[in-house]
């Protein structure tokens, strides 16, 4: 069997054995759809007392908060292992039978879990996206669509690439570090408005550090077809995803490294 | 005062067994730190972008960060999900042993949540006093710092209204409370409430910065006096009779809460199923 295969047979065990609870799946996917909506409450309140900021719009903010959220909705799916891994594979010494097994210790952990009730969180990132997209009257072609996978493609990484590394420092803490919480769901709060308003040192550690902006800002500014008001070049904009798989590939050097260092928690 | 005693003692055990916690005070604080960052970077763009509805505002700038920095302070004063102790012990069924206690549970679990909360608030408040009243004022930032109250009269009102705070959450948290001994589950209730919490005590956004039409359905609902009308007496956006009725709401909340919990817990309680064995 293929990984692909293998990964598809783990995803299909995970969806069955959730569906024996059809009511709570259900119910899991409203609440998430439901909580995902105050999100944009907060901006729809200011745009509303204010009117703009900086010749934004409350449709542009749906657009990029749709776009990051999406991509953060598709890996949550099928990261739960990487979230989980430090209090439930280290801390237990589960990871042993994890290493023992004749495939992938990173090709396991996707497969620990399909999270079904995660389709709430993507229909609403996808409704805002396509309902903000239709306010600020984006006109949809090939280019574009293409363009829009493109960059969820780099955010999937970028998120994934978060996981990954949240689970490769669980072998030098023992624990999973809750703190990385803050660049998730912080990280969609902070790349759903545009990088202009913020100050400059924390819009560099949103390009160069965690590249948030990469993801997100740039790719976006190419499918409203506006230039930069900070002034990148035209070409960057929608290049910009591809830090989104530099830092996928950097955090499995991290992996790497944790997995090489490994010892065992015992019993 | 001796009819007291168990209570006061189950506060302060809990009290001091939370504040052992010195890695999640630091973790919390972090978070909350990003969080708030974020907040008064896009307050700050709003309020710049468009002078006239600043003008208009019914809260300055200087306020709205002072509230964010406080709300991220006092996050854990909110009862964010039921008491988690309340929530094993249904589970495992130690539920009986409570029961079993010669003292009130309704009292007993109310002081422990208060606890809860309250310890798990002062650290990270204080880290929050430091970091955003002392260091950013020195690293040149003071127009993004939290400041202290305007005024005698704002302390004093800020000083009575947060136990009232702490009083009214800690009525909310036995409503869950009860409704998780009910349930049987605490899964549920905290995805449920914790939304209805973060927008209606204004730790989203501060309440009177809502359109106009619903500030008053804001203030006299009772998430309202868990966070936004203590936050609003310290930054001085409510003063005069407005702070007298502040108050009052919160009052008002607590003491109705508390009747409701007490007749909802005498019913559940009545019927209350035993797991464990």
């Amino acid at each position: 069997m293929n990984s692909f295969h293998l990964i598809l047979r783990y995803f299909s065990a995970s969806l069955r054995s959730q569906l024996q609870y059809p009511g709570s799946a259900i119910m899991l996917g409203i609440g998430a759809f439901l909580t995902t909506i105050i999100d944009m409450l907060a901006a729809w309140a200011l745009f509303d007392r204010f009117g703009q900021v900086q010749g934004w719009s409350l449709g542009h903010i749906a657009v990029f908060y749709g776009v990051v959220s999406t991509s953060f909705a598709l890996t949550d799916f099928f990261t739960r292992g990487f979230d989980v891994f430090g209090g439930e594979c280290v801390k237990t010494g589960a990871f042993d039978r994890i290493l023992l097994r004749p495939r992938s210790p990173a090709l396991q952990l996707v497969g620990y879990e399909f999270r079904l009730s995660r389709f709430g969180r993507l229909a609403q990132a996808l409704l805002v996206l396509f309902v903000g997209a239709a306010v600020v009257g984006v006109a949809w072609s090939p280019d574009k669509a293409l363009l829009l996978v493109w960059t969820i493609a780099g955010g999937v990484a970028l998120f994934t690439g978060l996981l990954v590394l949240q689970a490769s420092f669980a072998f030098w803490t023992t624990e999973s570090l809750e703190v990385f919480n803050v660049l998730t769901y912080g990280g969609i709060q902070a790349a759903q408005f545009p990088l202009s308003l913020y100050a400059a040192w924390f819009r560099n550690f949103l390009i160069f550090v965690v590249p948030l902006g990469c993801v997100a800002y740039y790719p976006v500014l190419a499918i409203l077809e506006q230039p930069d008001p900070l002034g990148a070049p035209d070409w960057w904009l929608p290049t910009a995803p591809a830090m989104g798989f530099l830092f996928l590939a950097a955090s499995f050097l991290a992996w790497r490294a944790g997995i090489a260092r490994y010892t065992s928690t015992g019993s | 005062m001796d009819a007291a005693r168990p209570y006061l003692a189950a506060f302060s055990s809990r009290f001091l067994l939370m504040l052992q916690y010195r890695a999640a005070a630091i973790a919390g604080f972090a978070t909350q730190c990003w969080w708030g960052g974020i907040k008064v970077m896009i307050y700050a763009a709003f309020f710049a972008a468009a002078p006239a509805a600043a003008a208009a505002s019914p809260m300055t700038l200087a306020q709205v960060i002072t509230y964010t920095w406080l709300a991220q302070a006092l996050l854990a004063l909110t009862p964010w999900s039921a008491d988690p102790e309340v929530a094993l012990s249904v589970r495992t069924g130690s539920v009986a042993f409570d029961r079993l206690r010669p003292v009130d549970t309704y009292s007993l679990w109310y002081v422990r949540g208060a606890a809860w909360m309250a310890s798990r608030a002062l650290p990270r408040a204080a880290l929050m006093l430091v970091g955003a009243g002392l260091v950013l004022p020195l690293v040149g930032l003071s127009d993004w710092a939290w400041k202290p109250p305007p005024t005698l009269a704002a302390a004093a009102a800020f000083a009575i209204s947060l136990p009232l705070a702490l009083a009214l959450s800690s009525a909310f948290l036995m409503i869950v409370n009860i409704i998780v001994a009910a349930t049987l589950t605490d899964r549920g209730v905290n995805v449920l409430f914790n939304s209805l919490i973060i927008v209606f005590s204004g730790n989203l956004l501060p309440l009177a910065l809502y359109p106009d039409w619903a500030r008053t359905a804001l203030l006299v609902q009772p998430f309202a006096g868990m966070m936004d009308i203590p936050l609003r007496l310290y930054v001085g956006q409510l003063s005069g009779t407005g702070a007298l009725l502040g108050l009052g709401l919160q009052a008002f909340w607590t003491v109705t809460l508390i009747l409701l919990g007490r007749w909802a817990m005498a019913r559940v309680m009545r019927r209350l199923e035993v797991q464990g064995g």
